[in-house]
């Protein structure tokens, strides 16, 4: 196999683990945030504007979680620099 | 339409327009559109303010859009909004409405460009510093660094930095990836599922520009409140 091939190979493959393993932690964080504010809600009825604005900044933070290994994955497979580089090179 | 290829993460890439140094890609182009609509807009509908109780419809509704940020302010900050309200609104107002006009054909948000969503960051970093000097004085500000111990000082400067990235990738990312989806899903499934998902965009958008400001606005008060507790 050429250097071409694996770059492309680890690339796709990478990029895949990295949605796949990266993806695991924030639903599980997010899911157990919900859980709590939902509860919380349904405790206190009239802490609600509070609770939701809370639960929609921490869902934000946590999430971005997951949309850095989602940019990783679409720079791996879109814009990959190490790609170009020997694209560039062989011609 | 679509103007931008799935292959470009980046609407920088598409270029409209180029003449010797000077390059008009279509972010600058998009950004530029955003900026006239809210301005033409709001000039248009302030140019005839009335007082009665039979205003005008856009009037009504610059209104609710006003009242409610100030309202959003008030909940965070705990003071006069009147500080905040340019700088808040002015960021909520801008990503908001650069990410509903996506259901224009050929139109690419210029927030899903990392250069936009920076330059926005790059204002929050710069606008928490200055609220905390006017609020504190330059030296009180300083000394919120070094607390509790001076061993502090380094994570809190780190902080400020990757909380300016996290800001700038989460709106990227949030904003490029519901295009990439759509594009992805055009090529799979034409008929039904790219309306449902651009219905779903326009959701995340708004969020995402709630989440922006509320963000930018928990981090001035954070800057501007610290002392109050001593």
């Amino acid at each position: 196999m050429d250097s071409l091939t694996l770059i492309a190979m680890a690339s796709i493959i990478t990029a895949g683990l990295t949605m796949a393993i990266g993806s695991i932690g924030p639903a599980l964080g997010e899911g157990r945030a919900t859980q709590q504010a939902l509860s919380a809600i349904a405790q206190q009825p009239d802490e609600r504007n509070s609770i939701t604005r809370t639960l929609f900044v921490s869902l934000a933070m946590i999430e971005s979680i997951a949309i850095y290994c989602f940019v990783i994955s679409m720079i791996l497979i879109f814009a990959n620099p190490f790609w170009e580089h020997i694209v560039s090179k062989v011609g | 339409m679509e103007i931008i290829g799935l292959n470009q993460i980046s609407p920088d890439q598409v270029m409209l327009w180029q003449w010797w140094f000077i390059k008009i890609n279509a972010t600058l182009v998009y950004t530029w559109l955003v900026m006239s609509i809210l301005v033409i807009g709001s000039w248009l509908v302030t140019r005839r303010l009335s007082m009665d109780i039979q205003c005008p419809r856009w009037q009504t509704l610059l209104e609710v859009v006003v009242s409610t940020i100030r309202d959003q302010i008030k909940e965070i900050a705990h003071e006069n909004p009147g500080h905040y309200l340019a700088f808040i609104g002015t960021l909520f107002l801008f990503i908001g409405l650069s990410n509903l006009l996506i259901i224009f054909p050929g139109y690419v948000a210029p927030t899903s460009s990392l250069t936009t969503t920076t330059a926005l960051a790059i204002c929050v970093f710069i606008a928490v510093p200055l609220y905390g000097i006017t609020k504190h004085g330059i030296t009180n500000y300083l000394k919120e660094y070094f607390q509790p111990t001076f061993i502090f000082f380094p994570f809190h400067v780190m902080g400020e930095f990757t909380r300016t990235l996290a800001l700038a990738v989460r709106l990227f990312g949030n904003i490029m990836s519901h295009d990439k989806v759509i594009a992805i899903l055009l090529a799979v499934t034409p008929l039904f599922f790219p309306v449902v998902m651009h219905a779903l965009g326009l959701l995340i958008g708004l969020v995402q520009a709630y989440i922006f400001s509320i963000l930018a606005m928990v981090y001035i008060a954070s800057a501007t409140q610290a002392h109050e507790g001593k």
